[in-house]
């Protein structure tokens, strides 16, 4: 009920009342984020039969999975890994992805773009690019594995569709991301329900930023693929990104290679992902570069928001992460 | 425009440990407030809209011939809401200063959107309601006030913007206060600062005014930098709705371990201490804790934990550790809800209700009345809540629950109203004080 009584109003000067007492808690940001995130891995835990994480070998990937083998330890964690694989993945990439599975003992499952190219099934863009081939053998895969819930690393922080995207997002059959139906989601209280061929979406770091995710890396020691650290790299000048050539299809005529020291700050297609120049060769040095950093993490580094001023949105709306 | 991106961007302390914690917020305001232009002043002047997005920004505006960056832009998601030039949804955004982390709710205004400010009212510890001083209270910002003194949101900042289209005059903040102030307090806010600001020009956001002499107090990112977080959950009682249960072989497979997983709602929990399972009511005695793997001696809310047992009970996902008996069990719910789906909800409504862990069916039993939120006055209600009633209703559970006062408890005391149906989410509760069978 709305209460009647009245409390003491503090003055408009900026007075406060006396007797409110700073609550002075003890955990840092990090560890309240860690806490929500594991909170939301047990919940799907507890009220999904099947479901599976989907796993890259990017940094919010592997900050995910690092977060939900914490919270279901010293178990093993109760699903699957899923990757789509483009096939233009960096290879020091999949070399960790394999790497991890094996370590923690995990079931991974790949879904593969080139076998759904190779088939006729997809059409390779003019472009070269694949990251929008994607979306129709992740739904496959969730189809064929029968998957209620899919975890993704994304971030509100990322981009402004994500801005608005919930903790648990319903899909339909296509996958589709209608932000005009999407459930409200009040206090901790997550709505899992789904009808057939319905899945859930589940974003388990929704609250993190860029920075948290590498104050977190660092807190906790967390390996990751070497390209996210400062090498010299053969690369070459596309749209003002850094572009590295390979069987993707650059460079192109008139783009010239040349080596820099560059490192990734998001990892993904190849044909896509753009490097950025950097010393930064430790944990500590790439918090200090992006704490001074200009540029947001998709401005820099990919061409696939780029397209249009609602790129992400379209591509979400389709069924994409 | 009295500032621009710097050139050098000092988000944060490397460490991660930033001193003042995490803390999160609402902004709420009528459609003309500028309430946009004040979430983009506040991600602008602290830094936290980097090269390309106030860059692209900066070309939307020159293209539409406006002088300076329009700081809405920064907030406009998605399509619709460009073409229509409103805002549909929360969204959430995300912003620092070396002494806290902060995590926005930037919440729409519309009368029809209710249902958003709620949404992004239940997890805030602090809401910052606009009024534009050239109109003053209006029936919109008590509503939006009313909302947060329902939804139990500790402190309430009210900004006075747009003080630059008056002259920056003390006489009107003052009147504008005086009438928030006695309408909030009969409301039962109970914390409110008041800060004459202009998003526009800058004043008192983030860099202070030199323009209001006559304002002793602190810009509005100095109070949220240095507001105490919400209520501390560590100094209430005991709750821990369990999760998920993490079974443990032993070396030899003889045996398994049982570690009950959930998140500290409210309380402290040590190795040793005394618990009960409700609503079974059984007893036992803490003999292991972890934090997300790590065993420990001592955990406090709002730590993601697990908890083993001396004594191997059945227990369950949708089962709470408290610290005694109190609160009861109970199979009847009187609640002040705010209804969030199209389809109206209707006396003798069957439904599922989800209250932490656990997911129950219930049915609503009689719909007591509905409430005008401008004046908090109580109306007769016949026909059912409409989407964005708020109402107060009696609920009774097909199992017994163990439900707080939503008052004394956000996390234990709110609950959701699920069609059993199509699985929309229809109503958001908060429990009353249980009054007894």
């Amino acid at each position: 009920m709305i209460a009647a009584t009245r409390t003491a109003v503090a003055a408009p000067d900026g007075g406060t009342d006396p007797r409110r007492s700073p609550a002075v808690s003890p955990l840092t940001h990090l560890d309240m984020l860690e806490a929500e995130a594991a909170h939301i891995f047990r919940e799907v835990a507890g009220e999904f039969d099947r479901s599976a994480l989907l796993f890259s070998g990017g940094k919010d990937s592997i900050v995910m999975l690092h977060v939900a083998l914490k919270a279901f330890a010293p178990a093993p964690l109760p699903f699957s890994l899923l990757h789509v694989d483009t096939g233009h993945n960096f290879p020091e990439v999949l070399a960790y992805r394999d790497r991890i599975v094996e370590k923690h003992g995990l079931r991974l499952d790949v879904a593969s773009v080139q076998a759904y190219i190779d088939n006729g099934t997809l059409r390779e863009r003019p472009d070269g690019t694949r990251n929008p081939l994607q979306t129709l053998p992740l739904l496959d895969a969730v189809r064929d594995g029968r998957f209620g819930a899919v975890f993704g690393g994304g971030r509100r922080d990322e981009e402004k569709a994500r801005a608005k995207e919930r903790v648990f997002s319903l899909r339909d059959e296509f996958g589709a991301w209608d932000p005009r139906r999407q459930r409200p989601e009040l206090w901790q209280l997550y709505n899992g329900h789904h009808q057939p061929g319905e899945h859930v979406r589940v974003f388990p770091l929704s609250n993190w930023t860029e920075l948290d995710v590498w104050q977190y890396i660092e807190q906790e020691g967390i390996e990751l693929p070497e390209v996210y650290y400062a090498h010299r790299r053969k690369v070459f000048q596309r749209d003002g990104m850094w572009l590295a050539p390979g069987e993707w299809g650059g460079p192109r005529d008139g783009e010239t290679v040349c080596e820099r020291q560059v490192r990734y700050r998001t990892v993904g297609d190849m044909s896509c992902t753009g490097a950025v120049d950097s010393s930064a060769s430790t944990v500590a040095a790439v918090i200090a570069e992006i704490s001074a950093s200009r540029v947001t993490e998709r401005g820099a580094s990919r061409a696939d928001d780029r397209l249009s001023e609602a790129a992400m949105e379209d591509r979400k709306r389709e069924g994409y992460f | 425009m009295t500032t621009g991106v710097a050139e050098t961007v000092d988000r944060t302390e490397s460490s991660g440990r930033l001193s003042g914690g995490l803390l999160r917020l609402a902004t709420c305001g009528s459609v003309d407030d500028g309430k946009s232009t004040l979430v983009g002043r506040l991600l602008y002047d602290t830094k936290s809209v980097l090269a390309d997005q106030a860059a692209a920004i900066e070309e939307v505006s020159r293209r539409r011939g406006q002088d300076g960056p329009d700081l809405a832009l920064l907030t406009d998601g998605l399509r619709a809401e460009r073409e229509q030039g409103i805002t549909i949804d929360v969204a959430y955004r995300y912003f620092a200063t070396p002494r806290r982390r902060f995590i926005l709710a930037d919440t729409p205004g519309h009368v029809q959107y209710t249902r958003n400010m709620v949404t992004g009212a239940s997890t805030a510890d602090l809401a910052v309601i606009l009024v534009d001083a050239r109109k003053g209270v209006v029936a919109q910002t008590m509503r939006h006030c009313a909302i947060a003194a329902l939804l139990r949101v500790p402190h309430v900042v009210l900004a006075v913007n747009k003080m630059d289209a008056v002259d920056y005059r003390e006489s009107v903040f003052t009147a504008i206060v005086a009438e928030f102030t006695e309408r909030a307090g009969e409301l039962g806010v109970a914390d409110v600062t008041a800060i004459p600001m202009s998003a526009l020009a800058g004043d008192n956001v983030v860099e202070p005014s030199g323009r209001m002499d006559w304002y002793g107090g602190d810009t509005l990112l100095s109070h949220l930098e240095n507001v105490p977080l919400g209520d501390d959950p560590t100094g209430k009682a005991l709750r821990l709705p369990v999760q998920y249960v993490i079974r443990q072989p032993s070396s030899d497979r003889q045996t398994v371990e049982r570690w009950l997983a959930g998140q500290l709602a409210s309380g402290v929990l040590k190795v040793g201490d005394p618990v009960v399972v409700q609503p079974a009511g059984a007893t036992s005695t803490v003999v292991g804790l972890s934090v997300l793997g790590r065993e420990t001696d001592t955990v406090w809310a709002p730590q993601s934990v697990a908890v083993r047992l001396a004594d191997d009970i059945d227990i369950s996902r949708g089962d709470t550790l408290t610290a005694d008996l109190a609160p009861p069990a109970q199979r009847r719910i009187t609640a002040t809800v705010c209804h969030l789906d199209d389809r109206p909800l209707r006396p003798r409504q069957r439904v599922l209700l989800k209250h932490t862990t656990r997911t129950i069916p219930a049915v609503v039993e009689h719909i007591d009345y509905r409430v005008d939120v401008t004046d908090a006055r109580r109306l007769p209600c016949d026909d059912g809540l409409s989407a964005n009633d708020i109402g107060g209703v009696r609920i009774r559970t097909a199992e017994p629950l163990v439900v707080d006062d939503y008052a004394e408890n956000r996390r234990t005391g709110s609950f959701l109203l699920i069609d059993p149906q199509d699985g929309s989410t229809l109503t958001a509760g908060m429990a009353d004080a249980w009054a007894g069978d």
